[in-house]
């Protein structure tokens, strides 16, 4: 019986949530006396590195055809038949989330999504998951033998105090997918929002999309993912994959630095369990600055720029 | 061509969450019960879907006779007939194979994105495992064209173009359509529309929700002067340590 984690992967290399799974896994392991089995569906061949986060294995499945919910689902359930595996983890993402439920119907096991902590085993198997987008907290006992828990990126420290671990390679015969991937746009040079741990955010108080410039400056100058409030992405100011708030994604990020949003409960719920967050607005009855730890009441046209120059200083 | 929507009733965006007994109960007390919004988007979609090719659109909910309000909103925006399966919706899973039971014979099967309460995202993936079809996530287009659908969906960092034939199950994500507003013509016709109620039958409960908390609440903001904004910098860098 061993943890298995679903080893996600993006442009050949294993992305960050990754980690976060495989560490996450390792934490219960070391509770429950479970070994830690990482799953590699993908055409990447070296992943011994695995072993750093807490894998005791990798099981390297070649695949070459891309991601499909219906064929990658059949081929992961069936490896974690295979060895058994009394939990199984996956992360949050669009990814995580296309297979976690499949895989617990494959498994006949209980699923929990937006899991935020590691398991409570003082009275059955309790998880944390974020409920309310945002709002508030749910605890919830699963109760079948086998479980599937996907985490929110960013929810868990990595921990990579391990050295490289084993491989093996595993082949799986499943049905070809009846989903045919046509095309495949990502947007490259840039920081996933859902996975990014410094945030710059954005709301009408900008004005107009052509203001958007001083914003992706300040935000590539720290490193940042850039997002923004519900009307700029209705407004086609922004892309809608930047919409953040109860309607649209739902981040956890170190920093969120919130510029020209007036900090409706909308949008508070979907940024409000950001470690640290700065609130910029020229009103100082702005709600924002209720929910922030830091704030500066101003016009954000003077204020960016000394921002800028101040990190470039 | 048959579709079949799923929808959930969900408390209004600006519902401030409380819990009582103990928070062990969500209070809804004075909360305004609306359709989830993702599942606006997918019932707009499958009735312009069903209008282009001469179909039908089945409303689905899990829930309690309290929720029909939002059930006939659906049916206004001019869906032909609704199923209500009478029973608490406890969890996803409970969801998923209430509805897999009555969702056979559908050529397109749609969910919200996920629901703004639970925020599971999960009924989309788990029918698709029940019904043993393909289910796509998150999908911001839908176009159906002689047995075949095609999607964009948003995936992690960027967009995917797929083409899957029916049956199957998408879940809806903004900038799908604009959600479709009832008119005074489909709201009078919407109070003699089939409204089914079947009685939910499954027993092994795979979640059990204990308890709740909130967010512990921020202490006060520590202001920083316009004129010296420079200094936000300096304090993320050396006291928060974040940049
Ligand atoms: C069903 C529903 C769902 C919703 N879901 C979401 C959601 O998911 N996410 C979301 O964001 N919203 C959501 N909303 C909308 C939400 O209620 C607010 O309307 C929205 O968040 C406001 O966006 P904003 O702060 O950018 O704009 P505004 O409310 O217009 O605020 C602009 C702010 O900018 C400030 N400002 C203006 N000029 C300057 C300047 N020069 N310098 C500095 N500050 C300036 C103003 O003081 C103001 O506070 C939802 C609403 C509904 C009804």
């Amino acid at each position: 019986m061993s943890i298995v984690v679903f080893a996600e992967s993006s442009d050949n290399q294993f992305k960050k949530s990754t980690f976060e799974a495989i560490s996450y896994a390792k934490e219960i392991g070391t509770l429950m006396g479970k070994e830690v089995v990482a799953v590699n569906i993908s055409s990447i061949a070296n992943s011994a590195e695995l072993g750093k986060y807490g894998a005791s294995k990798v099981l390297n499945c070649n695949n070459t055809d891309g991601f499909t919910s219906d064929s990658t689902s059949e081929i992961f359930a069936s490896i974690c038949k295979q060895i058994g595996a009394s939990i199984v983890v996956v992360s949050n993402s669009y990814v995580g989330k296309s297979l976690a439920p499949r895989i617990a119907i494959s498994l006949n096991a209980s699923l929990a999504t937006n899991v935020i902590s590691v398991p409570d085993l003082s009275n059955g198997f309790t998880v944390k998951r974020g409920v309310f987008s945002g709002k508030a907290f749910a605890f919830v006992n699963l109760n079948r033998d086998i479980k599937v828990l996907a985490i929110t990126p960013n929810s868990f420290e990595i921990n990579a105090n391990g050295s490289d671990c084993a491989t093996e390679s595993v082949s799986v015969n499943a049905s070809p997918s009846k989903i045919t991937i046509n095309a495949v746009n990502k947007v490259t040079g840039k920081i996933p929002l859902t996975e990014a741990e410094l945030v710059v955010s954005a709301g009408r108080g900008m004005k107009g999309p052509e203001n958007w410039n001083m914003i992706e400056e300040l935000a590539s100058l720290i490193g940042a993912a850039t997002a923004c409030s519900k009307p700029v992405s209705d407004m086609g100011w922004r892309p809608h994959s930047e919409h953040v708030g109860q309607t649209g994604i739902t981040i956890k990020p170190n920093l969120y630095i919130a510029i020209g949003i007036s900090g409706a409960i909308q949008h508070l719920a979907g940024v409000s369990s950001s470690k640290t967050i700065v609130a910029i607005n020229k009103d100082p009855e702005a709600p924002f600055f209720k929910s922030a730890d830091y704030g500066i009441v101003g016009d954000a046209f003077e204020i960016l720029p000394k921002l800028i120059s101040a990190l470039k200083n | 061509m048959k579709i079949l929507v799923c929808i959930s009733v969900v408390p209004d965006t600006t519902t401030k969450i409380t819990f009582t007994d103990n928070d062990t109960t969500f209070n809804k007390a004075g909360v305004q019960f609306i359709v989830n919004p993702y599942d606006e988007l997918a019932v707009t979609r499958a009735l312009e879907i069903a209008e282009a090719n001469n179909g039908t659109v089945t409303i689905v909910h899990v829930g309690e006779a309290d929720s029909e309000p939002s059930i006939r909103k659906a049916l206004s925006m001019g869906a032909n007939e609704a199923i209500r399966i009478n029973a608490i919706p406890v969890d996803a899973q409970f969801v998923a194979e209430e509805i897999a039971k009555i969702a056979q014979g559908y050529d397109l099967i749609l969910t919200g994105r996920e629901s703004i309460d639970y925020n599971g995202g999960a009924v989309c993936g788990l029918l698709g495992a029940l019904l043993n079809i393909p289910s796509i996530n998150v999908v911001t287009k839908i176009d159906y064209n002689s047995g075949n659908f095609t999607f964009d969906r948003d995936i992690d960092g960027g967009k995917e173009t797929l083409t899957c034939a029916g049956p199957l199950v998408a879940s809806a994500q903004k900038d799908l359509c604009e959600p479709r507003i009832p008119n005074m013509r489909g709201i009078m016709a919407a109070r003699t529309k089939p409204l089914q109620i079947i009685e939910a039958s499954v027993s092994n409960q795979a979640a059990n929700y204990q308890s709740y908390s909130l967010p512990a609440a921020k202490g006060s903001v520590k202001l920083i002067d316009a004129e010296n904004a420079g200094e936000l910098i300096n304090i993320l860098k050396n006291e928060v340590k974040v940049i």
